[in-house]
């Protein structure tokens, strides 16, 4: 059977759809299987949780008497510089920023306890931040200081913008070096001391839907708490990657570039974070919805977790030198049970991602859609390398 | 027999004592040291899990009173708070008793403070300042 972008939205504002999370439908497949989960199912809600360091917002400030042009001055906000590259009263904040004065690893391992992250968590949180701004005047805008303690609220725009999110697959970190390292995969111990990996394995947006037919460009997404949008693949996409026969890609391919009001976002699916020695960054709440219009669009909804397979990567030598250095496949099953076999030996394994947020978001986008507050956006483009399903 | 666990802090002068050889000769204990930082002619302490009988117990505490030496429950030392944790599972990895473990079903953190041996592997590997320790 098949079905369209529109049915399931007239299904939506008729408050009969039938959603599931991703988790449930894996259950649901090994039940039923995939031709009666599609007909039974409309929408499959995704979710995940963790650091994406290629996360900022771009604010707007109200002018300030007499007016003044940021755009070529010098901008921080609670410390942490902003860039100011823009208009008079454009600026951007990284999460990743941190500000002059911290000595980030100079002090090794950095503890990077505020940086650009931790500024947007506590305007989310609801605290005013002070920005201060020095520039050089013009006959148009003449004033060459501002100082001034906003709100969330105060800006005229405050919008997250994030280049690159929601990788699709990613590596497995273990350090085969001498020395424990600090790295953005976490803390690694020497000689395969422990395994960090960081998805949300078969809640994952993008690992549900590998080949992306129903991800596009204008896809309605959920983050941080409220709607936002896919606007163009993000940064380091890889358009054809090499794939297993269930469609998953063999290593990290996929990205998105996303969008999301910043005034509406709830701290619940936003937290600042300190990666010892590594630097700041910023732990988003994202699901994405997929639209089941036919069985195979359901078939790879259905991936389980012992499954979906990740490569492990030494990141003591082969990743910093950028060798490759392929010690083998592990499983999402294999990693979530707390140790895996590397080499032979048994390791510990942690994660960056919580599977139990990301559980909350995947649930939290299922009820919005439920109640009809959150409906489905075709997309307007697929991203590169992927062709849309009917029905999109 | 009793079980506890308890850290003593030791003032500069007392760093040199056999303290722990004390305990174990002259009240019947069984101490096993679980932690252990001295900072000379600054101050000392010790972690230590005690197992002896109760009168032993109680009188090895009047002979540390005694010699000056100050002694805290343990309970209070390694703070896990989980207002502050997203359950990443990040620290788990780390802890070598099993203190910090993952729920199979919910996926969520258990921290059991009773199994904590305040080595403090699990502190530089939460982002989120989720474990605080004043050791
Ligand atoms: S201090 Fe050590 S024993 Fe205690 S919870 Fe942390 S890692 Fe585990
Ligand atoms: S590393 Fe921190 S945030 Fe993550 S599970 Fe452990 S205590 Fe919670």
């Amino acid at each position: 059977m098949t079905r369209t972008i529109e049915e399931i939205n007239a299904k939506i504002k008729a408050g009969k759809v039938v959603v599931a999370t991703a988790e449930e439908v894996v259950g649901l497949v090994r039940e039923k299987g995939v031709k009666a989960a599609t007909e039974a199912v409309d929408v499959v809600t995704t979710g995940t949780f963790g650091p994406m360091c290629s996360s900022g917002v771009y604010f707007n400030i109200r002018q300030s008497t007499p007016k003044i042009k940021c755009g070529g001055g010098k901008v921080s906000i609670n410390g942490v510089p902003a860039y100011a590259g823009w208009a008079a009263a454009d600026l951007l904040l990284g999460c990743t920023a941190v500000s002059d004065e911290d000595p980030r690893n100079a002090v090794y391992p950095g503890l990077f306890s505020y940086g650009g992250a931790h500024v947007i968590q506590d305007l989310v949180q609801g605290k005013v931040v002070k920005i201060v701004a020095s520039t050089y005047g013009t006959d148009c805008y003449p004033r060459k200081e501002y100082t001034v303690e906003l709100g969330l609220q105060d800006f005229a725009s405050a919008v997250m913008f994030n280049p690159r999110n929601c990788y699709q697959l990613y590596n497995v970190a273990v350090n085969l070096a001498k020395r424990t390292i600090y790295t953005y995969m976490g803390v690694l111990k020497p000689g395969l001391g422990n395994a960090n990996f960081a998805t949300a394995g078969e809640l994952s947006p993008l690992l549900k839907d590998p080949t992306l037919r129903t991800i596009g460009i204008g896809t309605r997404i959920f983050i941080g708490g409220t709607e936002g949008y896919v606007i163009w693949p993000g940064t380091q996409h890889v358009a054809e990657p090499q794939r297993f026969d269930n469609g998953l890609p063999q290593s990290p391919s996929a990205t998105l570039a996303v969008i999301g009001d910043l005034k509406r976002m709830n701290p619940q699916y936003l937290r600042a974070a300190s990666i010892v020695g590594y630097g700041a960054s910023l732990a988003i709440g994202i699901g994405i919805p997929i639209p089941v219009l036919d069985e195979q669009v359901m078939a790879h909804a259905a991936i389980p977790d012992a499954e979906i397979t990740f490569p492990i990567v030494d990141y003591g030598e082969a990743y910093p030198l950028g060798r490759p250095g392929g010690l083998g496949r592990v499983s999402m099953a294999e990693l979530l049970s707390g140790h895996i076999e590397v080499d032979g030996k048994r390791v510990s394994t942690g994660c960056l991602t919580s599977r139990a947020k990301a559980r909350e978001v995947a649930a939290e986008l299922k009820s919005r859609i439920q109640t009809g507050s959150f409906t489905l956006s075709r997309p307007v483009a697929p991203l590169p390398g992927a062709e849309l399903a009917q029905g999109c | 027999m009793a079980i506890k666990k308890v850290v003593l802090n030791f003032p500069p002068r007392l760093i040199q004592e056999p303290v722990t050889y004390h305990l174990v000769r002259d009240y019947d204990l069984q101490v096993n040291i679980m932690r252990a930082l001295v900072r000379p002619r600054e101050k000392g302490r010790m972690v230590l899990e005690l197992t002896g009988s109760q009168a032993n117990m109680d009188k090895a505490f009047e002979y540390l009173d005694q010699a000056g030496v100050q002694v805290d429950a343990l309970v209070q030392e390694l703070r896990y708070n989980p207002e502050l944790c997203v359950h990443c599972t990040a620290c788990t990895a780390f802890c070598p008793t099993g203190a910090l473990s993952v729920d199979a079903e919910t996926r969520k953190i258990v921290f059991d403070a009773s199994q904590c041996i305040l080595c403090e592997s699990c502190i530089p590997a939460c982002a989120y300042q989720a474990i605080e320790c004043q050791f």
